[in-house]
């Protein structure tokens, strides 16, 4: 029976096993080679905070999403169209996710008593006993047929099972019609040395395709088009490295060397080892003993005149605190980069979410104002980190820049730009002998005072946590102090003269305004964009920078009936749009569960204000 | 250029306690810095000093240099990060005891491990001062103190075995009584390459006055203590009579003359000794059976931080692909769309 093929236009697939089967790198190749046939995609890894969780359990599976089109696609996908489950734990654990005309695909081999008993199923049937038995389930022993595929590979028997993710990859490849050329590349420069690995993964690959081909159990295959995309060149890019990358932008534009003091933390670190990466680029990486090192490395990097960032999650935020306080005292450039998760304390560490705004906006002892920036996208990333960085340097100051789990370890096509179409960076450096330098000096426009560099003759000075009156020197009086504060505050203040006005998305009047910061705006803008058929208008405003408020905030409120705040945490954002514009009424939508909103969900709550 | 002491002063009045011993460092400090800049090449303006909080810490403010008041315990690590920023620069950390052994004993560990090029000097006082009376980790068992009116219960630092403890290639230790020996140990940590740790014991006249008074008072003084120079043998003592030998696997004070011991019987120090058995013993050495030990008792020479990252950033540099942001974004798989 010659199985049919289907053109979609959107579809989503998930990958999901124990943490020890390779579906993270499963989910990346599938989406290299979505990217190389012109895809438009989303990734969304979903991963536990074990790196092998006892085997066959639920709190071991790993997943991977992955949502791809020939249409403008910016999330990964509420439901998945088709789900790979490779043993009864990770069905259990994602079965909710799959849509109910879903095409399941799942390790037989792995269906065995032991598995399903461990998964936590009552019964030996857990497809039955999780309702799913009117989907389309394929039963493959992609165990048996790896073994089978690779016994005369002169591969040890670990080796060959650890291949099955590569035969279950060729399976999903032959249900969308995937060309096996580009993994059958990636194998040739990721095993260089090892010609062994590279005949038995594209073996494996070729024989799961096949195996699909004759099965027959296949009625439908998908065929999906290239999506229309400016043009240009493009790359795939995680925002984790986006963010990384932005920040090398940042020194280049401005020629101060950039360096990241830095402790490892979840889901953080793909900053900090990919910056390590670039000694080409002459980055400076420390990986410090702490967190309070990590930023206060950084100060110290910043008092001498390079491009001094720290990158952390929730956690190590709180253990900043401090020292982020010296740094607004100091007036120095600093960005701290929030990756945020699940919060309090050490919450759910690799699950997202946006519960760190509070703590970004108020959390230092004193009046400590910072300014607050967010990326909405994987390589917004790179953007956001490059005005961060920008916006700290010109203005003096530290920047806190929020991203979120989501955004760091998630994935999409990115036209690379040219550095030539970013803007210079022009930090305040003072030349050497300058007489009229001060330390707390501030040219009249952005308020800042400039960066005296140690090494340059004539401007010796000293800064540090006290308060200090203009000249530097340290003081107790009660009306510096007050008109310090203030000077301070208005620093950050200014920076609304030097951001971009917020931009609705949409109806730029009418019904219903959706506002949304940060790593929310694809679900935002999908369901923004699912409602512009009906006859309301709605419009949506994705804040990028938090504080100071672009200054036609009001202005834009100002024009809808209704305002929907829609965030990651119990409101947080909402508080702060009531503390700075009381005259709008602010509707909410919030979702604490450790996993992004879905799509359906925004445009429920939108609806219900229709 | 030469410089003199009174080029190292700021126009920033000293605030400490009349009588408190960082007044005599300070002196020392800036006594030494002329001769160090005269010795090494370097300018005033290299000069960096990086405090945390506490009495010591107000030290920058007076150094006509670059300053950096941090904030409590963290001096260490924003030394660190000065000195990675720019490796010509000549970094120096001031911290008490508090300060560089508690709250900051982790970044005080941390920065002597990588061996990084930074010159700490820690003013012990076995107090907390500028909280007003506390004990501190180097307090000795048993001190009272208002947060021990009973008497401490906790073990003390010894600074030295801490350093050595973690891999420190350079130790030294001074009394504030002393300048001149502060001075020339000043000049020595300068010319070591990676970290320099100096304790000074240092008086505090409020809160813990005479606490080193058994060691430090001019007539006690030459016995209670040994002042060890590298190649010399371990001679002290009012009448220069009394030594040091090894007995055994232990230190011994003998007195020269007495049976049969003569000048040649005594260990002769050598701080460069790459293994730290003898520098432990050294550091501890605690009256009345010893002498406490003073000078420099460690410099031994190893790799350090900043010649690290600078040969790795050079190495890496020389066969990059990659030598600007636009060759890095494009790197990797990349695709067109025409």
């Amino acid at each position: 029976m010659p199985h049919k093929i289907q053109d979609v236009k959107d579809i989503t697939i998930r990958f999901s096993g124990d943490s020890g089967d390779g579906m993270q790198l499963t989910g990346a190749l599938f989406t290299d080679v979505a990217a190389a046939a012109g895809n438009d995609f989303s990734t969304f890894p979903d991963f536990p905070a074990e790196i092998r969780a006892p085997q066959d359990t639920v709190s071991g599976v790993s997943g991977f999403q992955v949502r791809i089109g020939s249409q403008d696609i910016r999330t990964p996908g509420d439901l998945c169209d088709v789900l790979v489950a490779m043993n009864p734990a990770a069905l259990r654990a994602n079965a909710r996710w799959a849509k109910p005309t879903a095409t399941i695909i799942l390790n037989a081999d792995s269906f065995e008593e032991r598995s399903i008993k461990r998964a936590g199923f009552t019964t030996d049937d857990p497809v039955k006993e999780l309702h799913i038995d009117d989907r389309t389930i394929i039963f493959a022993p992609v165990t048996t047929l790896t073994k089978e595929s690779l016994k005369d590979c002169g591969l040890d028997t670990k080796t060959i099972i650890r291949s099955k993710n590569m035969f279950a990859l060729g399976i999903c490849f032959f249900l969308f019609n995937r060309s096996l050329q580009p993994t059958f590349a990636y194998f040739e420069r990721k095993f260089a040395r090892r010609p062994e690995l590279i005949a038995a993964n594209k073996k494996a690959l070729q024989d799961g395709f096949n195996y699909a081909g004759n099965i027959h159990a296949i009625q439908n295959t998908y065929q999906v088009g290239a999506a229309k995309q400016a043009k240009g060149v493009y790359r795939n890019i995680n925002g984790n490295q986006a963010t990384a990358w932005g920040f090398i932008a940042a020194a280049e534009k401005s020629g101060r060397p950039l360096f990241c003091g830095s402790y490892p933390i979840t889901p953080a670190t793909g900053i900090l080892e990919e910056l390590a990466l670039r000694k080409d680029l002459g980055v400076k990486t420390l990986q410090c003993e702490d967190e309070i090192a990590g930023v206060c490395t950084a100060i110290g990097a910043a008092y001498a005149g390079n491009l001094a960032i720290t990158t952390t999650s929730g956690p190590g935020l709180s253990l900043k605190s401090e020292a982020l306080g010296l740094a607004v005292m100091t007036e120095l450039p600093l960005v701290v980069v929030d990756v945020q998760r699940s919060g309090p304390s050490t919450g759910i560490p690799t699950k997202t979410e946006q519960s760190d705004l509070n703590l970004a906006l108020y959390g230092r002892n004193g009046e400590c104002p910072m300014m607050v920036m967010a990326a909405r996208s994987p390589s917004h990333c790179f953007e956001a980190a490059f005005w961060a960085a920008k916006l700290a340097m010109e203005h003096m100051m530290p920047v806190m820049l929020l991203s979120e789990g989501f955004l760091g370890n998630g994935s999409e096509p990115w036209r690379i730009p040219r550095m030539r179409d970013y803007p210079a960076i022009v930090p305040p450096l003072v030349p050497a002998d300058d007489p009229s330098y001060s330390p707390f000096v501030r040219d009249a426009e952005r308020l800042a005072r400039r960066w005296a560099l140690p090494g340059t003759p004539g401007l010796m000075h000293r800064v540090g946590g006290l308060e200090k009156d203009s000249r530097g020197c340290v003081s107790n009086d009660p009306d510096v102090h007050e008109r310090m504060i203030g000077e301070r505050a208005a620093k950050v203040e200014r920076v609304a003269d030097y951001i971009p006005l917020l931009k609705v998305i949409g109806a730029q009047d009418g019904d219903v305004l959706v506002v949304g910061w940060g790593g929310t705006f694809g679900h935002l803008y999908t369901a923004v964009r699912q409602l512009q058929a009906s006859k309301k208008s709605i419009g949506l405003a994705h804040f990028d920078y938090l504080n100071p408020l672009p200054k036609n905030t009001a202005e834009v409120f100002r024009r809808f009936k209704n305002i929907l705040v829609c965030e990651l945490n119990s409101g947080q954002f909402a508080s702060f749009l009531r503390d700075k514009h009381q005259a709008f009424f602010y509707h909410q939508l919030n979702k604490i569960q450790g996993q992004p909103f879905r799509t359906a969900d925004v445009v429920d709550a939108i609806r219900k204000l229709l | 250029m030469k410089y003199s002491p009174q080029d190292f002063k700021s126009d920033q009045e000293v605030k400490w306690c009349p009588g408190c011993g960082d007044y005599s460092i300070l002196a020392a400090v800036q006594r030494a810095l002329p001769e160090i800049c005269e010795t090494l090449g370097y300018v005033r303006e290299q000069f960096v000093f990086v405090s945390g909080i506490g009495c010591a810490s107000r030290f920058p403010y007076y150094m006509n240099t670059y300053g950096f008041h941090g904030i409590h315990g963290r001096a260490a690590a924003i030394a660190t990060g000065v000195k990675v920023a720019n490796l010509s620069l000549t970094v120096w950390q001031i911290s008490g005891d508090g300060d560089a052994l508690a709250i900051g004993g982790n970044h005080f560990i941390h920065a002597i491990r990588r061996n990084i090029d930074i010159n700490i000097l820690v003013h012990n006082n076995q107090i907390y001062g500028l909280t007003k009376g506390q004990y501190s980790p180097t307090s000795k068992l048993g001190k009272v103190t208002k947060t021990s009116p009973y008497g401490t219960i906790e073990h003390p630092f010894n600074p030295g075995e801490l350093v050595l403890g973690a891999r420190g290639t350079f130790f030294a230790r001074s009394i504030d009584v002393d300048p001149k020996l502060t001075a020339e140990i000043m000049i020595a940590s300068a010319k070591h390459d990676g970290t320099s740790v100096t304790e000074i014991l240092q008086n505090c006249v409020i809160f813990n006055d005479g606490a080193h008074a058994a060691i430090t008072q001019k007539a006690v003084r030459d016995d209670r203590t040994i002042v060890l120079r590298h190649g010399e043998p371990m001679i002290f003592g009012l009448n220069r009579d009394k030594g040091l030998v090894l007995d055994g696997l232990q230190l011994k004070v003998v007195r020269i003359g007495e049976k049969g011991v003569t000048e040649k019987d005594l260990l002769v120090h050598n701080a460069q000794e790459p293994n730290p058995g003898v520098h432990m013993m050294l550091v501890n050495m605690q009256p009345p059976d010893f002498p406490v030990a003073l000078g420099v008792v460690r410099a031994v020479s190893d790799k350090t931080y900043d010649d690290n990252i600078r040969d790795q950033v050079l190495r890496v540099q020389a066969v990059a692909a990659i030598k600007n942001v636009d060759d890095l974004l494009h790197s990797g798989a990349t695709w067109e769309i025409a």
